[in-house]
């Protein structure tokens, strides 16, 4: 089996956990003789290819691979993103409009790829051009390659998938990492909500990570529950050496790692810290990572006058993330919605304990975390207070815990993925 | 009687701290930027201290006794000279030798102890004017807080301290429709004489001198003493205090700034116009009223208080922390730490994590290395832990000898 993927990122140049899950993933679908080629937007060269094969879309000429434009865009129309289209024009209005919208695009489109485009593959400002710059390549590549089911990560390539989908007839997945719901709150971006939307309706199989998100696809975005199905993510520790810390402080360590964002939910970390600090005074928390609530959590722990128990270390980068958690005798991730959330996992795999809530995917497949709602400060309190005094609970914790990630292999969920593969092309035949 | 200038210049250079990670808490005890510390002092010292020193020399050589000028150097600045540019300690030195030249008591590392801790207040004050003595011969008299930082029960204590003069800001909110040129005396204890500083005629020289865009620019110097006749009227002194950094940093060479102010003593003289120190001012004028003083007050800013250092819970937080420690580190007895204790006092850590920065964040952000508060923040917080646990560690060594 062979399978066109489209990624947004690619270890060694991540900004997220997006492009861990894919090289996990990729190397159990080798493992499962599944072939993978894997399509993002700017590779650097130095991407582990071992089980995948990669294409740098910013390296495909779509030009002269089109031998007709017209064909190509009769298939992959729906691309411009965000177009002005208004709910109050007539019929006949409507046909010239989208006439015109088509002869633009036809001119446009021509233009852009008489050279190649080139993608920044970040997460920047125009990204919504990149979506569909990365779609209409996707588009010619799909031409180019032969390969039985085209798989899409996110959002930003949900596009791609689709119009692969189109130029090809093959069976599409889209994998959902997180939701536009996780990122905002309540507060959604609405163009990407509909991108979203999109991607799932149109694919012939949605895979989520976990059934936190899998509702959260089926209530908020209207989609079949029967084509819906979790395949909770795994994680790949191999060639992970365990690293010792010369610790500087006596007391205890409690950590929270993560983006300083609404969802991870750092207030609640704060306001349950304060607590433990007024019990315990031996403690010390750290908050390590950036984000656009860092300011905001400063200020906070200035004004609970515990700044000289609660550290903050700014964004950590490559080794540092490790040795935060060598650190650590405490791992917290209070998140108020977490799709999946690997980092729990990192931290029992380094043998500490881990508090995680309840709004998290990664909950669903840890029974011996210690799991609180994100909101209630004071059960997360107690929890820490409970890991910090009584070294038998957190001693099974770790024990425990370290059996359960190591059973959480991409090899399992490679085989499972498969499985929805097969699926997929046996809904188009 | 014969109306005076008198000019005080603070020298002060802050022992900035390096990029210390939570990681190296516990670790690493080594907290300061030596080399920005080292590079920026050599720089401030070929541009304004050896120069500004010369022209002094140069002055008090051409009018004697008729020119008078007095300093303030904080104790952390002269350890910095000792170790980076001795040179400059030499040329005060030969300034001090003229007798034409006051040096101040201040707090040894430009500290806000005055606010939380009298102890360690006076303890710092003490041991500034001893290192006064060792280096220029003389024992201070006259007193100047940090940042001019002063309030009615401030004044008392360093009247405690046995002090007869001191210097502070002519603010508005203290002085009303009262002028600065005269002699005003401490609420409590009127036997403690104040020299206030006239902001409009300091910051004229101090700030406004190179702005193209003020109304007065090109400032010379028979234009300044027109204005200095003007505040006589009254009055019978004008303080001007600025940083020294004024000379060459502030104000580059290429302002003209020297030149204005080698010119300066001449065209004052002519006029009739002489110049003392404080000490000197307060034996020739009579006080003329008590100055009430609830608040206290300094001299940054549009508001001449104290938010740029204690205005938001940032710098609340810190500064409450370091002083939490006193008692703990000075029964260590250890001299490493309370050397270092001190220069963790030096208010500029307080001031790196100032947010005004809307009014007046262009001085800000002059003086600072930092990108954000909140980064000065963390930063100062990480090394009062490692230093609170050196401190901790150091206590339970003696109690286990004992």
């Amino acid at each position: 089996m062979k399978v066109l993927m489209f990624g947004w990122e690619f270890p060694p140049h991540i900004a997220g956990g997006l492009g861990t899950a894919c090289y996990g993933m990729t190397k159990g679908l080798a493992h499962n003789d599944v072939e993978v080629l894997f399509v993002m937007p700017s590779a650097s060269g130095d991407e582990d290819q071992s089980a995948v094969r990669i294409i740098n879309a910013s390296d495909v000429a779509v030009y002269d691979k089109c031998h007709s434009v017209d064909e190509f865009l009769s298939k992959v129309n729906f691309l411009r993103v965000g177009s002005n289209l208004s709910p109050y024009i007539d019929p006949v209005e409507f046909t010239s409009l989208v006439e015109k919208e088509q002869r633009f695009q036809r001119e446009e489109f021509t233009g852009y790829f008489k050279q190649k485009y080139k993608f920044s593959g970040r997460y920047g400002k125009n990204l919504m051009e990149e979506v569909s710059r990365y779609a209409m390549v996707a588009g010619a590549i799909a031409m180019d390659n032969q390969f039985d089911v085209i798989h899409a990560h996110d959002w930003l390539t949900y596009l791609a998938g689709i119009a692969a989908k189109r130029v090809s007839g093959k069976p599409l997945v889209i994998h959902v990492h997180a939701t536009e719901f996780d990122r905002s709150g309540e507060n959604i971006n609405t163009e990407v909500f509909h991108l979203e939307q999109m991607g799932m309706q149109e694919a012939d199989r949605v895979i989520t990570v976990s059934n936190l998100t899998r509702n959260i696809v089926i209530n908020k975005y209207g989609i079949d529950p029967a084509k819906v199905i979790t395949v909770h993510n795994a994680v790949d520790f191999t060639g992970r050496s365990d690293l010792s810390v010369q610790r500087g402080v006596k007391e205890k360590v409690i950590t929270f790692l993560g983006r300083i964002t609404f969802q991870k939910g750092p207030e609640y970390f704060i306001e349950a810290a304060n607590k433990v600090l007024k019990m315990y005074p031996n403690v010390r928390f750290v908050m390590a990572g950036s984000g656009d609530l860092m300011n905001r959590s400063i200020r906070r722990v200035a004004k609970l006058k515990i700044a000289d128990r609660f550290h903050f270390t700014g964004f950590l980068r490559g080794d540092d993330v490790q040795r935060m958690f060598a650190y650590s005798d405490v791992y917290v991730m209070p998140s108020v919605s977490e799709p999946f959330g690997i980092s729990p996992l990192e931290a029992m795999k380094s043998n500490v304990p881990t508090i995680i809530s309840k709004q998290s995917g990664v909950a669903e497949v840890l029974k011996y975390a210690i799991k609180v709602d994100f909101w209630d400060i004071d059960a997360l309190a107690d929890a820490m207070y409970a890991l910090l005094m009584y070294p038998a609970i957190s001693k099974e914790a770790v024990a425990k815990g370290a059996d359960e990630v190591n059973a959480l292999k991409w090899d399992n969920a490679a085989t499972r993925i498969k499985q929805v593969y097969e699926a997929a092309i046996n809904s188009k035949k | 009687m014969n109306k005076t200038i008198c000019f005080y210049f603070q020298v002060h250079q802050p022992d900035r701290l390096r990029l210390y990670r939570f990681f190296d808490i516990g670790n690493d005890s080594h907290y300061f930027d030596d080399f920005a510390n080292r590079t920026i002092l050599k720089r401030v010292a070929e541009k304004c201290y050896l120069p500004a020193n010369n022209m002094m020399l140069d002055l008090i050589k051409k009018y004697g006794k008729e020119f008078k000028i007095t300093y303030s150097i904080s104790g952390v600045a002269i350890e910095q000279f000792e170790k980076y540019a001795p040179q400059v300690l030499e040329s005060f030195q030969a300034l001090a030798k003229t007798g034409c030249v006051e040096f101040l008591a201040e707090t040894y590392s430009h500290s806000l102890a005055s606010m939380v801790s009298p102890t360690e207040f006076k303890k710092q004050v003490k041991q500034h004017a001893q290192l006064i003595e060792k280096y220029f011969g003389v024992k201070p008299t006259a007193f100047r807080n940090t940042e001019l930082v002063y309030s009615d029960a401030i004044g008392e204590t360093v009247s405690e301290l046995g002090y007869h003069t001191m210097l502070t800001e002519g603010a508005k909110q203290i002085l009303g429709w009262k002028s600065p040129n005269y002699i005003y005396t401490n609420a409590i204890n009127p036997r403690l004489k104040l020299l206030l500083r006239n902001f409009n005629m300091s910051d004229d020289i101090a700030f406004r001198f190179s702005d193209k865009s003020w109304d007065s620019w090109p400032l010379t110097a028979d234009k300044y003493a027109t204005w200095v006749m003007n505040a006589f009227n009254d009055g019978d002194v004008v303080n001007l205090f600025m940083d020294y950094e004024t000379f060459g940093e502030h104000q580059n060479a290429s302002t003209g700034i020297f030149d204005f102010m080698y010119a300066l003593p001449g065209v004052m003289l002519s006029h009739g116009i002489g110049f003392c120190t404080p000490s000197e001012a307060v034996k020739m004028y009579q006080p003329v009223a008590p100055l009430h003083v609830p608040f206290p007050i300094s001299w940054a800013d549009e508001e001449r208080d104290t938010s740029a250092w204690l205005g938001n819970e940032l710098q609340n937080e810190a500064f409450g922390k370091i002083y939490a420690l006193e008692s703990k580190v000075f029964k260590t007895k250890d001299e490493n730490l309370i050397s270092t204790y001190r220069r963790l006092q030096e208010s500029d850590h307080f001031y790196y994590m100032c947010t005004k920065f809307f009014s007046d964040g262009v001085v800000h952000s002059y003086f600072n290395p930092y990108e954000t508060p909140y980064e000065a923040f963390i930063n100062y917080m990480n090394v009062l832990s490692d230093f609170e646990i050196r401190v901790q560690d150091k206590l339970l060594a003696i109690k286990k000898k004992s």
